[in-house]
């Protein structure tokens, strides 16, 4: 192995302008990935995240397969998966079987189509590992929809939706449709994963969804910091994934999972110092 | 005085099952009336009927006047006490805010008059000191003063409490039965379900009693008497007064209390 195929930054600057869309997509992708990763965590969906992924793998694969476009493959698969979680699983260990049901269901089929594909095979682990300038301007812009989408439903329902994370009874009596809205919100988060899947790959889109609101959480608890802090980590494991990709020839999700995870493991320790203070004070 | 209750010839029934059948009961401004019986006796049904989530068999609830739908912030409602997830992004003064505004769509805004409101009905309920703290982090009797907080922030004129004293320990059943109670001074009218009446027996005016398809309403001394809930039960029951408690023996053998199932 030669290290200089892993790190080599010597045409830094003309790779760069090949990464732009990536750069945006990745921006873009950061912002609703850490907003909708609050609610992912306190509705405890992140295994159901990881379901609609594989789903939304799977549908993208068999796009591919037939010749359609792969993004609106994996928009299918994602509310495909989105659907049967939300109106299935309404509680959470049903939800979880139902995951655990659907996750290698959609791997296989996603496999199956992908062995059938007779295109090169760098194509086809992009969809489960991500890849770095596989971003075209129609692909951009189809990701820039999904996340015009994902930001006004979220902007809508996040008021109602804290509410009935907080108490389902309290904001039920109060008028707040509650099974509407945690439906609804499922769909949203399946179009936000069908998103991801486009950058990171389907294996890697909890480092996404979850990560960086899980360290969020770790460092505040209010209703503005937390939203805030988690796509700020989102932000900087994706656009630090990507330039630090680009310096070599390896897939960008392990860069974006690494940072996401020290990110993590930062706000870990310092919940940890900060809570021992506390202690001593 | 108008009432601000009023349940006229009601009945809820699943299949074969009635809950209750032929219920009559106008709630006066002011007035705290307990809903007592066994699980399972449709109390908490009574409570969902009221807030519109459930369709009457029979019969009709009027509140203030009107004929009972969904989401009305003039009724003020406090669920039984349940761990908040400690990953809730949420400090104690907003979850109060959610009383006054937390249907409403968009985003939750910092709003100073608001925060001012949600700060008084802490004040009110001897939680101020607790506004900043995140709600994962509280115990059992702060997150129920912080419900009633919640609860009486928009002013209700009817405060339904669904079992808000389980889970908690004496000293705070007492507390919290006493900001409940307190808020009839405003003129609210307070519907409290339980299913022991004795933490609260000092403020209740009257009493609902649920079983068996039956109902029975009165004052306490009315209504708490052997030979009136033998016939609810249609079985021997005995109620035995001590030191000013009520202890109800032999329900038991038809229905369980939640707090003494078997597991």
């Amino acid at each position: 192995m030669d290290w200089s195929d892993i790190i080599n930054f010597s045409d830094y600057d003309k790779l760069l302008p090949l990464v732009y869309n990536s750069l945006l997509a990745g921006a873009l992708l950061a912002l609703i990935g850490g907003l909708v990763g609050v609610f992912v965590m306190n509705r405890e969906l992140s295994f159901a995240v990881h379901g609609i992924a594989e789903l939304s793998f799977a549908g993208a694969a068999v796009f591919l397969l037939i010749g359609l476009d792969v993004v609106l493959g994996s928009v299918f698969g994602s509310l495909i998966a989105a659907a049967i979680i939300a109106f299935l699983g309404d509680r959470a260990k049903d939800r979880n079987s139902i995951v655990a049901v659907l996750m290698p269901f959609g791997l296989g089929i996603g496999i199956l189509a992908l062995s059938l594909y007779p295109g090169r095979a760098a194509n086809k682990f992009g969809l489960l590992t991500g890849q770095i300038v596989a971003v075209d301007d129609p692909k951009l812009a189809s990701m820039a929809v999904m996340t015009v989408i994902v930001l006004v439903a979220m902007l809508v329902i996040w008021r109602p939706l804290s509410f009935a994370s907080l108490d389902v009874e309290v904001a039920a009596a109060r008028g707040v449709p509650v099974k509407a809205l945690g439906i609804i919100f499922v769909m949203v988060l399946g179009i936000a994963v069908a998103a991801a899947v486009q950058v990171v790959g389907a294996l890697l889109v909890l480092a996404l969804l979850v990560t960086p609101a899980a360290a969020a959480l770790k460092l505040s608890s209010s209703q503005v910091w937390v939203p805030v802090l988690s796509v700020l980590f989102a932000l900087i494991s994706m656009i630090g994934g990507i330039l630090l990709a680009l310096g070599g020839s390896l897939p960008i999700s392990p860069f974006v999972t690494t940072i996401s995870f020290v990110i993590y493991l930062l706000a870990r320790a310092i919940a940890f110092f900060k809570s021992k203070a506390q202690v001593r004070q | 005085m108008k009432s601000i209750l009023k349940v006229n010839n009601a009945s809820l029934a699943f299949g074969e099952r009635a809950l209750w059948t032929g219920l009559n009961l106008e709630v006066m401004p002011g007035e705290f009336i307990a809903v007592i019986g066994a699980n399972g006796s449709g109390k908490s049904m009574l409570l969902k009927a009221i807030l519109g989530q459930q369709e009457l068999s029979s019969g009709e609830i009027e509140f203030l006047g009107q004929k009972t739908s969904r989401g009305n912030t003039q009724i003020g409602y406090i669920p039984q006490h349940r761990a908040v997830d400690s990953g809730l992004p949420l400090k104690v003064i907003d979850a109060v805010r959610f009383g006054l505004d937390g249907h409403s769509y968009g985003l939750p805004l910092p709003n100073s008059k608001k925060k001012a409101l949600s700060m008084a009905a802490l004040e009110q309920v001897d939680a101020a000191h607790l506004a900043n703290n995140p709600v994962g982090s509280l115990s059992g009797g702060e997150m129920q003063r912080v419900r009633v907080a919640q609860a009486l922030i928009s002013k209700p004129k009817l405060i339904l409490a669904d079992e808000p004293l389980s889970a908690l320990d004496l000293n705070h059943q007492q507390v919290v039965s006493e900001l409940i109670a307190n808020q009839r001074d405003a003129g609210s009218a307070v519907l409290f379900v339980t299913h022991d009446v004795n933490p609260i027996i000092e403020y209740v005016d009257r009493v609902l009693y649920l079983a068996q398809g039956n109902h029975s309403v009165g004052t306490p001394d009315e209504v708490m008497r052997s030979e009136v809930l033998s016939k609810l039960y249609g079985a021997e029951i005995d109620v035995v007064r001590n030191q000013g408690r009520i202890v109800v023996l032999g329900a038991h053998d038809h229905e369980h209390h939640d707090d003494e199932e078997w597991v």
